[in-house]
């Protein structure tokens, strides 16, 4: 049993194992993979807990209701999946600040978590703005082959580089 | 098509949660779960990202055309725009490169037990999908529906059938795989 312990492997056979996966969700659960609804839903749940009932009557809550839903699952899901793969390969780690960060902004995590906090708004904003993200779009619609998705795709990655480039190329 | 199956709730959410496992469980083995793999993606260092994208979308289309086929699978495309898909995926890439993990990744680095996600990612991602509710009508009237092309797929757009699409494109990819592994 090596592999379940192995701490990594080869991208292709991970690949190729969440293209079975996306087969079985379309097969089992007429769903595709996707994530970032989940986060949307989970915005929708707790601006109704501050707010109350009167957030619910935002038009986006009423496309997406703030409930718990298979995606929702399934996200909930891949953080079960990933500690148990981090925990039988001995890589589970309590880290506040990864190693290329530090090594060109410093260790210190205050930094890092005010950046981690500002992408992740900027890219909550985006995934709902374009209608999905990098397993929605990125994986689910690029292999039903939907134009949306390719050009979604490719936006997420000329932003992505472009971001990062500056970051680390001009900021650092 | 397993009508049945899909229309019990309870087990969808059981088979949501067993998916999300083996999804979260491929994302760690993969390194994708790690930031510096992603950013090392974006600053064309290590191709690892690419690398577990375009073989499951080479793997998945197969897959789920065959399905298709045999009336055992609903089409689930996205709809797009140049205003919604091409402006909130730029929005999204930005993103991206800031925080160094994407709405599936960084719930997998919060099982790795990556705190800069737990604690600064994925509050950010909440807020940012809140602002995008609260901002929706607004974009809705303005920007989200320009230059609309629906829910167009590459072989409607081409006017072939999907086959003739997906094995020249497995072919282009998987090329495209062969260099990058060749360091060209």
């Amino acid at each position: 049993m090596g592999w379940l312990t192995a701490e990594r492997w080869s991208p292709y056979s991970v690949g190729v194992g969440i293209g079975v996966l996306s087969w079985l969700t379309f097969l089992l659960s007429d769903k595709s993979l996707g994530c970032s609804t989940a986060f949307a839903r989970t915005s929708g749940m707790i601006e109704r807990l501050v707010r109350g009932a009167r957030a619910a009557e935002r038009p986006y809550y009423k496309k997406f209701t703030p409930t718990v839903d298979w995606q929702w699952m399934l996200v909930v899901g891949i953080v079960i999946g990933a500690f148990v793969s981090a925990k039988l390969s001995g890589t589970f780690a309590g880290e506040w600040v990864p190693a290329t960060w530090a090594g060109a902004f410093g260790s210190r995590p205050v930094v890092r978590l005010a950046v981690a906090l500002a992408g992740g708004i900027i890219l909550g904003l985006g995934a709902r703005w374009a209608g999905g993200c990098t397993s929605g779009h990125g994986i689910s619609g690029t292999l039903q082959l939907a134009l949306s998705s390719w050009l979604a795709t490719l936006c997420f990655f000329v932003g992505g580089i472009a971001a990062a480039m500056v970051i680390f190329k001009v900021l650092a | 098509m397993l009508s049945a199956l899909h229309s019990r709730k309870g087990v969808q959410l059981v088979l949501g949660l067993v998916f999300g496992i083996a999804f979260g469980f491929l994302l760690q083995k993969g390194g994708v779960t790690k930031y510096d793999v992603i950013i090392g993606q974006l600053l064309l260092k290590d191709f690892t990202v690419v690398k577990v994208m375009l073989s499951a979308v080479i793997a998945g289309m197969f897959g789920v055309q065959l399905l298709r086929s045999l009336g055992m699978a609903n089409s689930h495309v996205k709809g797009g725009s140049l205003g919604a898909t091409a402006v909130g995926g730029l929005i999204f890439g930005v993103g991206f490169g800031v925080l160094g993990y994407c709405p599936g990744t960084i719930a997998g680095a919060v099982g790795n037990g990556f705190l800069d996600a737990l604690v600064g990612g994925v509050p950010g991602i909440i807020i940012g999908s809140g602002i995008f509710a609260a901002l929706y009508p607004r974009l809705q009237e303005t920007i989200l529906n320009r230059g609309d092309f629906g829910e167009l797929t590459l072989p409607q757009l081409l006017k072939v059938s999907p086959w003739a699409v997906i094995f020249p494109l497995a072919a282009v990819l998987t090329a495209l795989l062969w260099a990058i592994e060749h360091n060209w």
